[in-house]
C-alpha cells in the first residue's frame, strides 16, 4: 500500500433542507483499500456515496481523489468535464439495480464497449475482443455478447454491469448495494466474482449496503452510519466482533443466525 | 399574382410568414452558421401544413427567400411527387417567387431525404427538412443528457450504435440519417438523407440550412465546411448504393430507386434525382430500360 491516500474525504456535508443527508464526513481511502459502509436505511449511505462520486454536489467538505495526470485534485471544485471524464476512466459506479447502470436496448457487448468508445477507442475488432474477454471474466458466456441484456437475468446483468464498469481498468469502485435484490446463491457469486477482481486488479472500492455479510467478506476497513453521522469506524472483524458503538451493537445483534 | 398584389393586401406579407417571425428564423439561422452543426432552438409556428410535412423546412425557405430568388424542391429526389408540387406552389402563391425544377437554375432548394445529384455552387442554399434533429435521441432518451453530451463533446455513445449495427449485421446498416462529425466538433444529424449523399456534404459550396419544425430546431453548415462520416477503423465509411446503373438514363453515378414493375419479379433502378435523369436523357443518355 502507498503511502499517499488514493481518495481522502474531509467534512462532506450533504442537506435536504433542514434534514441532514450526511454530516461532516471525513475519511482517507488508500490504494487497494476496500471500504465499507453500513447503516440502516435513510442512515445517509448512498447520499454520502453519491456526493463522493460527483452525482450529487455537497454542501461543505472536500473529496480529493489522487488523479493519474495531476495528482491530488478536489473533486467538488473540478470542473464537470473533468469530473465526468474521471466517471468514464478512473472511478466506476455499480449500481444497486443493473438495469440503472446497463443500457437495456443495447448488448452485452455494446454494453461493455461503451466506456472504451468513449475513451476514443474507434477499432471495432479491438472493442469486441476487450467485451468478449471481460464477459468471460465476469463468467457470462461469450456467444451471449450479442444478447440485449433484458434476456439476461439477475444475477449475470448484475456481473454484466460489473464487466461494464471495470473494463477501463479504473482505480475506485463505488458499489451501492451490489448484491441487494438477487437470492443467496447468486449473491455468493457475485461476491466471489468481486473479490477475485478487486484483489487481482489492485482496485480500491467503496461499498454501501445493509448487508453485514457482504462487508465482512469483501471490506477491510469499515463506517457505521446512524442519521447522516458516522457513528463508529475501524477494521471490518473489530468493528463486527466488538462493537463499540449502541447503533453498532444493535445492527450486528439483529442479524439473524441460520 | 405577383409580390406586387400581395402588398396591395395588408393582411398578407410575402412568403406567409411575418417579418418578426422571419427576423427571428433569420437570427437562428445566423448562430447556426456561426456554429456549424449546433442546434438552435428556434419559436417554431403553426404551418398550414402538418408536421412531418416540411414545416421547419418551409419556415426556413421562408425566411430566406426573397422575390428575386427561383425556387426549387425535392421529395426524394422527384420534383413531381405530392410534396414537392404543394410545397412548390405554397411559395408561388404565397411569395409570388419563380419556381423550377432545374437544380442548376435555382437559387433556393428546399429539399426532403436527398441531395441534388448536380454539383451546388456558392449562390446557392440548399434547406433540409428534418424530422429528428438530435443524432444521440434514440440511444438517450432525456434532452437535458444529449445536450450536456454535446456540450462535453462526448459522442462515445454514437459509436455504440454503429458497434450494434456490426455486431448484428455484420456491416454498418444505418443507411440514412447517417450521423457525421462537423468541423471535428458537433455530432449532426444530416436528416434522413441516404449514406451516399454523405460526401456531397462536405466542402459544399452552397449554404446547408437544415430545419426542424416539430422539435424546434434550426442548424446548417456554412459553405465549404468539413463534415466527416463517423466509422470504426476497420469498418470504414462506404456511401453504398444499388450496383446498377439507372434504367432509363443509364447513369452509373447516381443514387438509385427501385420501382417493382410485376409480381414476376420485374423491377427497375431510376434515377431519385429526377432533375439529373431527365437532363441525361435530353442529353442522349438512354438506359437498357428507356422505352
Amino acid at each position: 500500500m502507498s503511502d499517499h491516500p488514493l481518495l481522502s474525504v474531509t467534512g462532506v456535508t450533504k442537506r435536504y433542507g433542514a434534514h441532514i443527508g450526511c454530516a461532516d464526513v471525513s475519511f482517507d481511502l488508500y490504494p487497494g483499500e476496500v471500504l465499507g459502509i453500513v447503516g440502516e436505511s435513510g442512515s445517509g449511505k448512498s447520499t454520502l456515496l453519491n456526493c463522493l462520486a460527483g452525482h450529487l454536489a455537497p454542501d461543505a467538505g472536500q473529496v480529493v481523489f489522487d488523479t493519474r495526470g495531476h495528482g491530488p485534485r478536489d473533486t467538488i471544485t473540478m470542473s464537470e468535464p473533468e469530473r465526468r471524464m474521471l466517471g468514464r476512466t478512473d472511478w466506476a459506479f455499480v449500481h444497486q439495480h443493473a438495469r440503472d447502470g446497463l443500457r437495456m436496448g443495447v448488448s452485452a457487448g455494446g454494453n461493455v464497449g461503451e466506456r472504451l468508445m468513449a475513451v476514443g477507442a474507434r477499432h471495432y475488432g479491438d472493442i469486441r475482443g476487450k467485451a468478449a474477454d471481460w464477459l468471460d471474466r465476469v463468467e457470462i458466456d461469450t456467444d451471449r455478447i450479442d444478447d440485449r441484456p433484458s434476456t439476461f437475468s439477475g444475477g449475470m446483468q448484475q456481473r454484466l454491469q460489473i464487466a461494464r464498469n471495470l473494463v477501463t481498468g479504473p482505480r475506485l469502485v463505488f458499489m451501492d448495494e451490489p448484491t441487494g435484490g438477487l437470492d443467496v446463491s447468486v449473491q455468493a457469486r457475485i461476491l466471489d466474482l468481486l473479490r477475485g477482481l478487486v484483489r487481482d486488479m489492485g482496485l480500491s472500492a467503496i461499498i454501501v449496503t445493509h448487508d453485514l455479510a457482504v462487508v465482512r467478506l469483501l471490506a477491510d476497513r469499515l463506517m457505521v452510519m446512524k442519521s447522516g453521522h458516522v457513528v463508529e469506524s475501524g477494521l471490518t472483524d473489530q468493528v463486527l466482533d466488538d462493537p463499540q458503538h449502541g447503533y453498532t451493537q444493535l445492527l450486528v445483534s439483529s442479524v439473524l443466525q441460520v | 399574382m405577383t409580390v406586387q398584389d400581395y402588398q396591395a393586401e395588408p393582411a398578407y406579407n410575402f412568403a406567409y410568414l411575418d417579418e418578426q417571425t422571419k427576423r427571428m428564423i433569420r437570427r437562428a439561422i445566423l448562430k447556426g452558421l456561426a456554429v456549424p452543426g449546433y442546434q438552435v432552438p428556434f419559436a417554431s409556428r403553426e404551418m398550414p401544413m402538418p408536421y412531418g410535412w416540411g414545416t421547419g423546412g418551409v419556415q426556413v425557405s421562408a425566411a430566406v427567400l426573397t422575390p428575386d430568388d427561383r425556387f426549387k424542391v425535392i421529395d426524394q429526389g422527384a420534383d413531381d411527387t405530392t410534396h414537392a408540387v404543394s410545397i412548390r406552389s405554397f411559395f408561388e402563391r404565397t411569395a409570388g417567387v419563380e419556381t423550377t425544377t432545374k437544380t442548376a437554375l435555382a437559387s433556393v432548394i428546399q429539399t426532403r431525404h436527398r441531395i441534388p445529384e448536380a454539383a451546388l455552387t456558392e449562390d446557392q442554399i440548399l434547406v433540409y427538412q428534418v424530422p429528428i434533429p438530435e443524432p444521440l435521441r434514440f440511444l438517450e432518451p432525456r434532452e437535458s443528457e444529449t445536450r450536456k453530451m454535446h456540450s462535453l463533446e462526448e459522442y462515445g455513445l454514437m459509436h455504440v450504435k454503429l458497434y450494434e449495427d456490426i455486431s448484428r449485421h455484420g456491416h454498418i446498416a444505418t443507411s440514412y440519417a447517417y450521423p457525421v462529425r462537423v468541423e471535428g466538433r458537433y455530432v449532426m444529424d444530416p436528416s434522413p438523407i441516404p449514406k451516399f449523399d454523405n460526401p456531397k456534404l462536405d466542402d459544399c459550396p452552397a449554404i446547408q440550412l437544415f430545419g426542424a419544425g416539430r422539435e424546434q430546431r434550426i442548424y446548417a453548415l456554412p459553405p465549404y465546411t468539413k463534415s466527416v462520416s463517423l466509422d470504426f477503423e476497420d469498418h470504414p465509411f462506404d456511401p453504398s448504393k444499388a450496383a446498377h446503373p439507372c434504367g432509363l438514363c443509364g447513369a452509373e453515378d447516381s443514387y438509385l430507386d427501385e420501382v417493382i414493375l410485376d409480381d414476376k419479379g420485374g423491377r427497375l433502378f431510376v434515377c431519385s434525382d429526377t432533375d439529373y435523369c431527365e437532363e441525361r436523357q435530353a442529353q442522349g443518355h438512354r438506359g437498357k430500360d428507356a422505352a
